[in-house]
């Protein structure tokens, strides 16, 4: 009948979070009998009834409509295989690839060869996550130019981009970097200014590092702006 | 053709600067740690540089001498990329990889004559100590061939004999007596990719090197092993260049030892 630890405490897997039937089980909580258990480590949230926690870390699980980053590992006759940091490999068809029409003759590699870097966007998720389908139609959806691929825990993207972007834009502006979050916790950041790249990679990992600590984008600020001098 | 990540590293090392801010011929910061393990190794110890982390045990056993060298004794190293190490690493039987790692390391010491091992014979002809040296990656972070190397030469000269009781091993027990150690020939790896020589790449800048050299170094400045990897050549100035630097590096090297 009563809530056993505190709003935003942290949790590790198998710790009991309340007891009795006035709290529901949100995302990463299970129930167990009369009891709600964590299943991963992260920050507890309490809305109302509702008990979720937010991970700090774990894997990337694929969702319908995520815009992520992928490396092309594959190439078939129907399209190409897409590496999105996820237990299986995704399926990237001819006829989402590019709003051009492509031949069925064609070199493929002209559009994208292996090791080639693209942001693309899930349209499908099936079989348990088995079955990926990835399409490059859509604004923003393209391949990547030179720069470095950095990786960040997943749970922590919504920190990096902040609100209505405001904290990449903070590091873009300040670091004159080119960077493309993906929501599997790929990060591609291409600056003219090696010194200046570096910032934003410095930049991008102390947010993953502090982002569940409160005053993130003052101390963000102020990070950029003593490395900046 | 150059993939997209190589292209930035090329354009990166051009400008004079690597991807994490160090000059091209600085090491990341070097830990040594000794006695890790006193009750299962005869001799251990841990390096690690940067995020790379390599433990190494010395191990020992009584063997029957080579008849080719029937006063001396031997040594074995072994390397088991572990797979929690790196995603690349599998488990299973040791691969190019490890093998690679194990007989560099191997090289250095034996021709470099680190032991000697007339010493290790006990009866000529009949009875010899037997040096294993473990080398287990614990993170790699690129730049594992120095790591190794360092690592196994330190636990060397932290390990002591076991006793021995009737040409028996008493494991668990260690006698006063340490390995006969003459000198340390400490190796660096110097690593091409496009123009620009650097030491001790980070695990993006390994993935993308043109080749590499590593040479092993005697305190007096003589060159004791080399071994070339990668897919492209090396020139004879390209030769030159990166055994000056190995040379310049395997002197700091040595202040960890």
């Amino acid at each position: 009948m009563a809530l056993l630890i505190q709003d935003k405490a942290i949790v590790v897997p198998g710790e009991e979070l309340a007891e009795g039937m006035d709290y529901l089980p949100g995302t990463d909580v299970l129930r167990e009998g009369e009891k709600l258990i964590a299943t991963k480590v992260g920050l507890v949230n309490i809305s109302g009834r509702l008990i979720k926690l937010i991970p700090l870390s774990g894997k990337y699980i694929p969702k319908k409509n995520d815009i992520i980053l992928g490396k092309v590992v594959g190439m078939g006759f129907s399209g190409w295989r897409v590496d999105i940091d996820w237990a299986f490999e995704a399926n990237l068809a001819l006829r989402d690839a590019s709003t051009e029409f492509i031949e069925k003759t064609a070199d493929l590699s002209q559009y994208y060869n292996f090791e080639d870097w693209i942001v693309c966007q899930i349209t499908a998720v099936a079989a348990g996550g088995r079955l990926i389908d990835l399409t490059m139609k859509g604004s923003g959806l393209r391949k990547l130019g030179p720069g470095r691929i950095i990786s960040v825990t997943p749970s922590k993207v919504p920190r990096i981009i902040g609100k209505q972007g405001s904290m990449i834009s903070l590091i873009k502006e300040t670091t004159n970097c080119k960077i493309s979050v993906g929501q599997n916790g790929l990060v591609w950041i291409s600056g003219e200014d090696s010194h200046k790249e570096l910032i934003a990679v410095r930049a991008i990992e102390k947010i993953e590092a502090e982002s569940h600590i409160s005053g993130l984008t003052d101390r963000i600020k102020a990070f950029l702006e003593g490395e900046h001098q | 053709m150059n993939t997209i990540l190589k292209e930035h590293l090329l354009n990166t090392l051009k400008k004079g600067s690597r991807e994490d801010g160090r000059s091209f011929t600085s090491y990341r910061p070097i830990t040594v740690e000794t006695g890790i393990s006193p009750k299962s190794a005869e001799g251990s110890a841990r390096v690690t540089i940067g995020e790379t982390e390599v433990v190494v045990g010395i191990k020992t056993e009584i063997g029957q001498p080579y008849s080719d060298k029937p006063d001396e004794g031997s040594i074995m190293v072994n390397a088991e990329l572990l797979p929690l190490s790196s995603p690349e690493f599998e488990s299973g039987p040791p691969n190019i990889n490890s093998i690679e790692l194990s007989r560099v390391v191997d090289r250095s010491i034996r021709e470099g004559k680190a032991l000697d091992f007339k010493k290790l014979c006990i009866r000529s002809g009949e009875k010899m100590w037997i040096i294993l040296i473990d080398i287990y990656p614990l993170n790699d972070d690129g730049n594992l061939f120095d790591a190794a190397a360092l690592a196994a030469l330190v636990a060397l000269k932290d390990a002591k004999f076991p006793k021995l009781v009737e040409d028996k091993i008493q494991y668990g027990e260690l006698s006063n007596e340490k390995l006969p150690l003459q000198c340390f020939p400490v190796s660096c790896t110097v690593f091409k990719i496009g123009d620009s020589f650097i030491v001790d790449p980070g695990k993006t800048e390994e993935a993308q090197m043109d080749a590499r050299l590593t040479v092993a170094f005697l305190e007096n400045g003589n060159i004791c092993a080399l071994q070339k990897g990668g897919d492209k050549g090396l020139s004879f100035e390209d030769i030159n260049k990166m055994v000056e630097i190995a040379q310049e590096k395997t002197e700091e090297l040595r202040r960890h030892i």
